[in-house]
């Protein structure tokens, strides 16, 4: 095989995978009235069932809609509406006041309509329950230590307080709360919602935050301390919609006020943690008629087949990307100087930027958003470190000999390059691009943080529900590719090294 | 014009006239010429302000100790360096980084490792610039079988990798490949300085009847007085960046230009002597 032929080989391998099937977020686009509606939700349980619900309430009323689960914290869901990436979402009347309008005096919900008014979005009226923070302990611990209410914890300051990073990080969350009770625990750690149930249970921790409508409080055998000072502002929940959807969705979504008292919704949220299937908790609000219309579960073979599928999709054309790109830059580098350094540089420091904090990043920018595109775009950059600096290397590490021997015999630059420099730095190259694709199968489960599908979706609903069946389903398959993934690329070096460089 | 030929002043012109076609013959015997060519390496001089030119279908030998500026001057010639100021020409044209790439095309280099690709066969190696260069393909078979036959190199070994050849092999490929666009000039870096003795001899014997058969200018390096005697038709001895004298064996024996000539020729006569 000639050099060029090789190369283009080597390409078209890693283009077929994705192409055809890699189309990044092609309905976020605008709201024609063929578009399904997009329903995003927060990450946990009781946002995934009211999103099920406003989907299948569209549904009902003749609207496609389509369910985007577990998108991630309020912020990204907000921006997402307002640039009309979604259209509707379940939000809390307190988040909205707190930290969407950042207007700390609680103002009535025709204030709230009117201010959100002005982004281009509407709010629907309470659906009929109020989901407020609560701190929750272990019952037995909380009897031996006789506390009631958030100020009995006063005099414990050695308790171990596990809170969600959006609480610790609220305006209406962890630092007012502490101030308000006079509060100083000694140990106050960041964890994720799910895991923090396991850690009480455990007692890695004693007290965490919770909602009050959240079926593990029961479950548990927890206690809700009682707002004895009520710091705490309403979570009635409402949904927000772009006031530019169809009116028929409109009034679907309106359908749902005032149907779901606090009772109601702690029996749906217990329903989907028992059965660990959203869909038919959601299907229990409606009447058994509608049930029939939509109860068909998706089977665990074929949802597999959908998260492996999207997994290859984002690792595969981010892997694509990075080559495309990654080769290049390599070469540039391999030359040194001032413009090789800043190379190494940066795609050396982009790699240290943690995955969450480089997708919020990216999220509020336009043309990203809350689509695969973000998910690509990280991972592109993390792929992008192991190509450049093999490439670098492998050219750098070539014979002087026989780089002289290429320039003495009369070759142009880009000749010598494409039929002598890169073939013989190949092994190098393609191990770069290995390591690129085995990173990229493990870090593309963070996709689903930002509703980008994949592996993630089951391993972050795993998580969530604290059902290790739920993680290993996402997480078996995920290092099942990673291996395919090595074998596949120790395949291509029998392919692509040329046979001279393996004796 | 007849009447002015007498004059004192048309003879001075005739006189000049006759020294510049001289001048020019020289041009054109000499394929290399080096004028005031100066290379330092940081501070470190490797060749002081040289002059040296090279005959058409004449063998030279630069010779001399390590560091002595010999491969310097060899990668002068090729471009693989530029001079720090003076000119090379080549067949009566300047080399400036404009025309090298066409000049490297006919000069033929060959280096100690042979420097062959590793990625490519031995055939693949030897075509490399005939096929880029997009010549004939019944032409290209051609040359090889004939290359083949001139450097005694078995045909069906073309198909392996440089990995899979014994060094008089592939120094043997690596000379096809200097060879094959039939360089005006071949540039030899100490070709058979890895090479164990018998592989060695058999090879200078080969190089000088192919030297011979081409009438090919050449110009070889080596630390080797006895190959640089037999292979060559003039040798050059260099030290410490300068040409220290430049004529044949005999001359450099009987006629030592200074004590450094007559105690390298010593040295390397003590030990044929042993």
């Amino acid at each position: 095989m000639r050099p060029v032929f090789r190369f283009v080989c080597l390409v078209w391998i890693a283009v077929v995978p994705v192409a055809g099937i890699a189309d990044p977020g092609h309905n976020l686009s605008g709201h024609n009235s063929t578009d399904p509606v997009i329903i995003g939700s927060k990450k946990f349980t009781e946002s995934y069932v009211l999103g099920e619900i406003a989907k299948r309430s569209l549904e009902n009323a003749g609207v496609k809609a389509d369910h985007r689960q577990g998108m991630g914290g309020t912020i990204i869901l907000w921006e997402a509406l307002r640039a009309g990436q979604i259209g509707s979402y379940p939000e809390y009347t307190g988040t909205i006041a707190e930290e969407i309008l950042k207007n700390a005096s609680s103002s009535s919900q025709d204030e709230m309509r009117a201010a959100l008014g002005k982004f281009g979005v509407g709010m629907t009226n309470d659906l009929g329950f109020n989901n407020t923070y609560a701190l929750v302990m272990r019952r037995d611990a909380a009897q031996r230590l006789s506390v009631r209410t958030i100020s009995d914890l006063r005099p414990h300051p050695n308790l171990k307080l596990g809170l969600t990073h959006e609480f610790l990080d609220r305006r209406d969350g962890w630092r007012p709360l502490a101030e308000r009770y006079q509060l100083r625990p000694q140990q106050v750690v960041g964890l994720d919602h799910g895991l923090g149930y396991a850690a009480l249970q455990n007692g890695s921790i004693d007290v965490k935050d919770a909602y009050s409508t959240d079926a593990k409080i029961g479950e548990n055998d927890l206690v809700a301390l009682q707002d004895d000072l009520q710091f705490f502002p309403q979570y009635k929940a409402v949904f927000l919609y772009r006031l530019n959807l169809p009116s028929a969705a409109i009034a679907a979504l309106q359908k749902v006020e005032g149907t779901l008292d606090e009772r109601r919704m702690i029996r749906l949220n217990a329903e989907a943690e028992r059965t660990k299937n959203y869909a038919r908790a959601a299907s229990l609000y409606f009447r058994p008629n509608e049930l029939t219309k939509a109860s068909a579960g998706e089977s665990l073979t074929h949802k597999l087949m959908r998260w492996t599928t999207r997994h290859l999709e984002l690792a595969g054309f981010s892997l694509l990307l990075a080559v495309i790109i990654g080769v290049p830059l390599g070469i540039i580098a391999s030359r040194g100087g001032a413009i090789g350094h800043a190379i190494l540089s940066i795609v050396g420091i982009v790699q240290t930027i943690p995955s969450l904090a480089l997708l919020a990043l990216l999220v509020p920018l336009p043309f990203f958003g809350i689509s695969p595109r973000t998910a690509i775009a990280a991972l592109f950059l993390y792929g992008l470190l192991p190509i450049v600096r093999n490439t670098a290397t492998g050219l750098q590490d070539i014979a002087p000999s026989l780089r002289e021997s290429a320039v003495a015999l009369g070759l142009e630059p880009a000749a010598r390059l494409r039929q002598i420099y890169l073939p013989i730095a190949s092994r190098m190259i393609l191990a770069g691009i290995k390591t690129s694709a085995v990173i990229n199968i493990g870090t593309a489960t963070l996709a689903a943080l930002i509703g980008a599908g994949g592996l993630g979706e089951p391993i972050l609903s795993g998580l969530n529900l604290n059902d290790h069946a739920t993680i290993l389903q996402g997480a078996i398959p995920a290092a099942l590719l990673a291996l395919l993934v090595q074998w596949f690329f120790d395949l291509l070096d029998r392919i692509l090294i040329p046979k001279g460089l393996r004796l | 014009m007849g009447g002015a030929s007498e004059t004192p002043a048309s003879i001075i012109t005739l006189a000049l006239r006759t020294a510049k076609r001289l001048q020019q013959q020289r041009i054109v015997n000499a394929l290399v010429q080096l004028a005031g060519v100066r290379k330092s390496f940081g501070s470190a001089p490797a060749l002081h302000s040289t002059d040296i030119e090279f005959e058409r279908g004449k063998t030279t030998a630069l010779i001399g100790p390590s560091g002595c500026g010999k491969s310097t001057l060899l990668r002068l010639i090729i471009g693989l360096l530029e001079p720090d100021s003076g000119s090379i020409h080549f067949d009566g044209a300047t080399i400036d980084s404009e025309a090298i790439l066409l000049l490297r095309r006919r000069v033929g280099y060959v280096i100690q490792e042979g420097g062959l690709f590793p990625h490519l066969t031995a055939r693949d190696n030897v075509l490399l610039m005939p096929r880029h260069l997009h010549k004939q393909q019944d032409e290209i078979k051609n040359r090889l079988d004939e290359l083949c036959s001139l450097t005694r190199f078995p045909a069906d070994a073309l198909a392996r990798y440089p990995a899979e050849l014994s060094g008089g092999q592939r120094q043997r490929v690596s000379l096809m490949r200097a060879l094959v666009l039939s360089p005006e000039l071949l540039l030899l870096d100490e070709p058979l300085g890895a090479l164990d003795p018998l592989v060695r001899a058999r090879l200078q014997k080969d190089l000088k009847e192919i030297f011979a058969r081409l009438a090919q200018t050449a110009i070889l390096v080596t630390h080797d007085l006895v190959e640089a005697a037999y292979l060559a038709d003039i040798i050059v001895l260099m030290n410490e960046g300068r040409i220290v004298q430049q004529g044949s064996i005999d001359d450099l024996r009987d006629r030592p230009a200074n004590d450094f000539v007559r105690e390298f020729i010593n040295a390397q006569r003590s030990l044929v002597t042993l």
